[in-house]
């Protein structure tokens, strides 16, 4: 693709992969379930035994790290115990406070996610679609790409304070690009020869849009909501730690000034949920719009 | 087959010319297709056949001549060329009004053996299969005339013959003019009411197949084999 050629190539790389709007394939987790290990036909153990084995290790590290944490070894300050943490879970659950910072944060990361991606999307089909586009928009965007959004930090806070509005635009610039990219590209790589069929059977401007250039690039533009979802967890746990009166961020902060370890934990958690979410959320996408592709497919349609 | 009256064409060229640049690939082609009629187009490869079909089908601008057909056009190409992400009926009327066009794709696709099958997806097809929905795609529209480019080319013997079967019988039926690119002589013979061959931008012969006696096609064949500068030393003779 010529836009990617010009970029700066260093900074293209460590997203290369991820970005890469390569044959429609799932994340490393999606495929795996649908192609076992070639060697997995084990007549000893059943499907449910590697199920029970595959739970069996992460409860066996809880348990030993409750069971060092009771003798000692592990002091509090360090690291809470499992049982400290469910319980100070359940204090916090309790009064409600749990609820209030769990949905600031998520209302910031979804406001984020949907400006970002809707900014993003915009802007891939605008430059997809039109060479002119292109030439306005794409290299300029692609400059302030190329800027590790983390060092825009300083600026943000001159710009926003530390007010939501900032932590919100972190968000949002963390999810634009993903999501321009691979839309452009998705739409770019839309074989020609397919376009052709739209040619000889008279389709309409917006029918070669609708049935195939749009859906052509989905499995791309999925690729870059996957990719997305990943940078806005990033940058909304950024955010909110500079500075916040809410949010998860916020309990972090005050967590670990008072060395409140068992907190600490509890947020760690909550961000890998987030992170859960958000997989969830790109799967559910990818099945309802790659069905038609085997690797999605829950039985045909 | 055969049954096309002379008079009404389905397509009618005169004096076509397509170049890349300076190299001119067709150079003052004449070429007429009746309704109905069955043409199939030898050639030795890169002697123009795809540039042909291509400028016929309206892909490619005439760079000098006149293309005069009546009713539409249709192409099935030597891939499949289906939309992996559309069900079969929505493959099959593409550019079609949606309402009419469910109904239409679900007779087509029974026509070609897919009857039940227009919820499926593409991925799930085999290539002769994938290659029967393209047909019905392209006979769905009722075209005047359907342009076909080594459609077989990319299936095994087996399923050729099949092929070959069916596209008599749905030509038969739906009665456009059609042009069948091939590089198989043999596949030539077997559907094709007339052959020609094409050497220098030009239409270089035009042979009529008798389709009731065995007896011309060793001749015919020989004769074919030996205009695209192959002569085989025993079939030259019988
Ligand atoms: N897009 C193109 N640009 C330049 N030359 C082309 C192009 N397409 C085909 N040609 C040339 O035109 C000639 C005829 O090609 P083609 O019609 O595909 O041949 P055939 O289908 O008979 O094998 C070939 O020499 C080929 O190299
Ligand atoms: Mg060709």
């Amino acid at each position: 693709m010529k836009t990617t050629g010009t970029l700066a190539a260093g900074a293209f790389n460590d997203l290369a992969e991820a970005e890469a709007p390569s044959a429609p394939q799932g994340t490393a987790a999606a495929r795996k379930s649908r192609h076992p290990a070639p060697c997995t036909r084990n007549k000893v153990l059943g499907e449910r035994a590697f199920f029970l084995i595959s739970w069996l290790v992460p409860i066996t590290v809880v348990a030993a790290w409750e069971f060092l944490s009771r003798l000692g070894y592990i002091a509090p300050q360090i690291l809470s115990a499992p049982s400290v943490v469910a319980r100070t879970t359940w204090e916090l659950a309790q009064d409600g406070d749990l609820f209030i910072h769990l949905g600031a944060s998520l209302l910031r990361a979804l406001a984020g996610f949907i400006l970002g991606s809707a900014l993003g999307f915009s802007l891939g089909v605008l430059v997809g679609f039109s060479r002119l586009a292109e030439a306005v928009l794409d290299r300029s965007l692609q400059m302030v790409r190329a800027i590790p959004f983390l060092a825009l930090l300083p600026l943000v806070i001159i710009w926003f304070g530390v007010d939501e509005g900032g932590r919100i635009f972190l968000v949002t610039l963390a999810v634009v690009f993903p999501i321009y990219i691979n839309t452009m590209l998705g739409i770019r790589q839309v074989d020609p020869k397919l376009l052709e069929v739209a040619k000889v059977t008279g389709l309409s401007v917006w029918g070669k849009i609708s049935r195939i250039i749009l859906p052509g690039a989905m499995p791309s533009i999925l690729t870059g909501v996957r990719y997305a979802l990943g940078t806005a967890c990033m940058a909304l746990v950024i955010a909110e730690l500079i500075a916040a009166d809410k949010g998860i961020g916020f309990l972090v902060m005050d967590a670990r000034e008072f060395l409140k370890t068992d907190v600490i934990v509890l947020t760690l958690i909550i961000y890998a949920a987030f992170g859960a979410l958000g997989d969830s959320l790109a799967r559910w996408l990818e099945r309802r719009l790659l069905a038609w592709h085997p690797n999605y497919a829950k039985g045909k349609r | 087959m055969g049954e096309f009256s002379p008079n009404s064409h389905a397509v009618v060229v005169r004096g076509l010319r397509r170049q890349y640049g300076e190299r001119v690939v067709i150079d003052g082609l004449d070429l007429a297709i009746g309704t109905g009629e069955f043409v199939a187009l030898l050639g030795e490869s890169g002697c123009g056949k795809t540039t042909l079909l291509r400028a016929l089908a309206g892909l490619d601008e005439a760079d000098d001549g006149t293309i005069e057909s009546t009713g539409e056009i249709a192409v099935v190409f030597q891939e499949h060329r289906l939309m992996a992400w559309l069900p079969l009926w929505e493959n099959v009327a593409l550019g079609m009004n949606t309402a009419t066009g469910r109904v239409l794709a679900q007779n087509a696709l029974g026509e070609v053996g897919l009857a039940g099958r227009e919820n499926d997806w593409p991925l799930n097809l085999s290539g002769g299969q994938a290659q029967r929905v393209a047909l019905a795609r392209a006979l769905v529209r009722e075209p005047g005339l359907l342009l076909l480019d080594e459609p077989f080319a990319a299936l095994d013997a087996l399923t050729r013959i099949k092929m070959h079967v069916l596209i008599r019988e749905l030509v038969a039926r739906h009665h456009p003019g059609v042009l069948l690119v091939t590089h198989d002589v043999d596949e030539a013979i077997a559907i094709a009411d007339r052959i020609l061959v094409m050497r220098s931008g030009k239409i270089a012969i035009s042979l009529d197949v008798a389709r009731e006696t065995e007896a011309g096609r060793g001749p015919l064949r020989a004769r074919l084999l030996h205009e695209l500068g192959v002569d085989v030393p025993d079939a030259a003779h019988v």
